[in-house]
């Protein structure tokens, strides 16, 4: 087995790993590091339930080796804490079984950052790269807006 | 996961990349070049793909370029295709690139891997082989630079160890009147049933197809068709789909028949507001 050392940098901390270099960045934060909070869905880049933050770009994690995020900071689910975002997704009952919100979340928390003006189209584009199979999909699409109204209350 | 192990490398120049494919290539090893790696990371897993080395061209400058200078646009085959989207130096490619996947995966989706890439839909190619682009591109013998046409035959004709650099625009091409249309069989994520693409260069239609066979493609035969304007362009349509190359693809996305029916139309929606604005 190819094993090498690598250096990752999650939710702020750093971890120094020892992993095959064709692991994934999704295998190697739940096997790993304990980090269980992206998911493993589909496994082929179309439901979105591992989305991570890297480099603060949303990134399916299981289309991504760990060795290419070495030295880039990493944000997963466990790395956002009471967001204006989480606080959205429960006022609106925008889950059902959970399984994919952290995906969504980690999708839906850039997009608010890097678009506070985003328009439904944008927002459109956005949460079409997750999968709801409980289909919350309204009630995901309403937190954003939720979100995004608050933003511009607040300007 | 990827079911077998294979080793990372991350030249930082274009030599380093190329040498290091030819010692590891000599040492016996099938290695393979790594742009956004989400085709070699998901049809491994499907074992429909296969290296024991990767190398990742993303930390190449040159294949990280997107520049706008003497008349032609610049296009380095490691930019994510989110990257050419935002920065849109090219709109019928930004139009194109925004329908391939979705939006989280383009982030990592480079222009060179879908271009390259074994899964034949390659849609980003059709703007390309539309603006009548050139490539470079990067073997042991240093770096070359072709017509798109004379390398891109259904897909790129690269030789043993070669890598996509970049892809040079005549700017002259990139504010051309032009439409697209993707055609799915549902949902507006995912694979097209027909994909078509065209611009209009001297009152004569470009035009190029995913989707419709297994492979993209322009074809001359089919353009003399669409240009025959002495006809209506319905005849035109119904003629040119008489020349599209074969096979029509025939599977779970749709029939031939009813592949030739959608992109019938979608010909017709596309083509007539094209040539009559
Ligand atoms: C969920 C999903 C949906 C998709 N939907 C579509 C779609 O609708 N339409 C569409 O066209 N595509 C679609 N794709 C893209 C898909 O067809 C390709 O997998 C993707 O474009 C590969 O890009 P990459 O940069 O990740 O390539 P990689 O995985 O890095 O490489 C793919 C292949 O190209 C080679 N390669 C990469 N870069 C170069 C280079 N510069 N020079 C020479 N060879 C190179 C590699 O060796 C490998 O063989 C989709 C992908 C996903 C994940
Ligand atoms: S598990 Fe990564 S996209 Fe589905
Ligand atoms: S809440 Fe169950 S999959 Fe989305």
């Amino acid at each position: 087995m190819i094993k090498c050392e690598i250096l990752l940098t999650v939710n702020e901390e750093s971890h120094s790993i020892i992993a095959r270099q064709a692991d994934t960045l999704l295998f190697v934060l739940r096997n790993q590091l304990g980090l269980t909070g992206a998911k493993p869905g589909c496994l082929n880049g179309d439901c979105g339930a591992c989305t991570v933050l890297v480099d603060k770009t949303p990134i399916k994690s299981c289309m991504m080796l760990a060795i290419e995020a070495a030295e880039k900071p990493i944000t997963t689910i466990e790395g956002l804490c009471d967001t204006p975002i989480q606080r959205a997704f429960i006022e609106q009952f925008a889950f059902q079984c959970g399984y994919c919100t952290p995906g969504f979340l980690i999708n839906a928390y850039a997009l608010t950052k890097q678009h506070p003006d985003a328009d439904d189209e944008t927002i459109q584009e956005w949460l079409e790269s997750n999968i709801c199979r409980c289909t919350s999909y309204q009630e995901i699409e309403q937190a954003v807006k939720s979100v995004l109204a608050k933003k511009h209350e607040n300007d | 996961m990827v079911p077998f192990d294979f080793t990372y490398h991350r030249p930082s120049s274009i030599e380093e990349a190329v040498r290091l494919f030819e010692r590891l290539h000599k040492q016996g090893k099938t290695p393979l070049y790594y742009g956004g790696g989400t085709e070699i990371i998901t049809l491994s897993r499907l074992n429909l793909a296969f290296a024991d080395a990767v190398i990742d061209i993303k930390h190449i400058p040159e294949c990280c370029v997107l520049r706008i200078e003497q008349n032609e646009l610049t296009l380095g085959a490691a930019l994510s295709l989110t990257s050419i989207e935002e920065a849109n130096p090219f709109p019928l490619l930004t139009k194109t690139a925004s329908e391939v996947a979705d939006r989280t995966a383009r982030n990592q989706i480079t222009l060179g891997g879908n271009v390259c890439g074994q899964i034949f839909y390659r849609e980003t190619v059709l703007p390309l082989l539309l603006a009548d682009c050139h490539v470079v591109i990067a073997g042991k013998d240093g770096l070359k630079q072709r017509s798109i046409h004379e390398v891109f035959q259904q897909r790129m004709r690269l030789e043993h160890g070669e890598f996509l650099v970049q892809v040079k625009i005549d700017l002259s091409y990139v504010s051309l009147p032009h439409a697209h249309t993707k055609r799915r069989k549902q949902g507006k994520v995912g694979y097209p049933l027909v994909t078509v693409a065209a611009i209009k260069k001297d009152e004569r239609l470009h035009v190029a197809f995913s989707g419709v066979c297994p492979f993209p493609f322009r074809s001359k035969t089919v353009e003399e068709q669409l240009n025959a304007r002495h006809l209506p362009i319905e005849t035109r349509i119904s003629r040119a789909l008489q020349y599209l190359p074969k096979p029509i693809l025939n599977d779970t996305e749709g029939s031939v028949e009813y592949r030739l029916f959608v992109l019938m139309n979608a010909l017709s929606d596309i083509l007539i507001p094209l040539e009559e604005g």
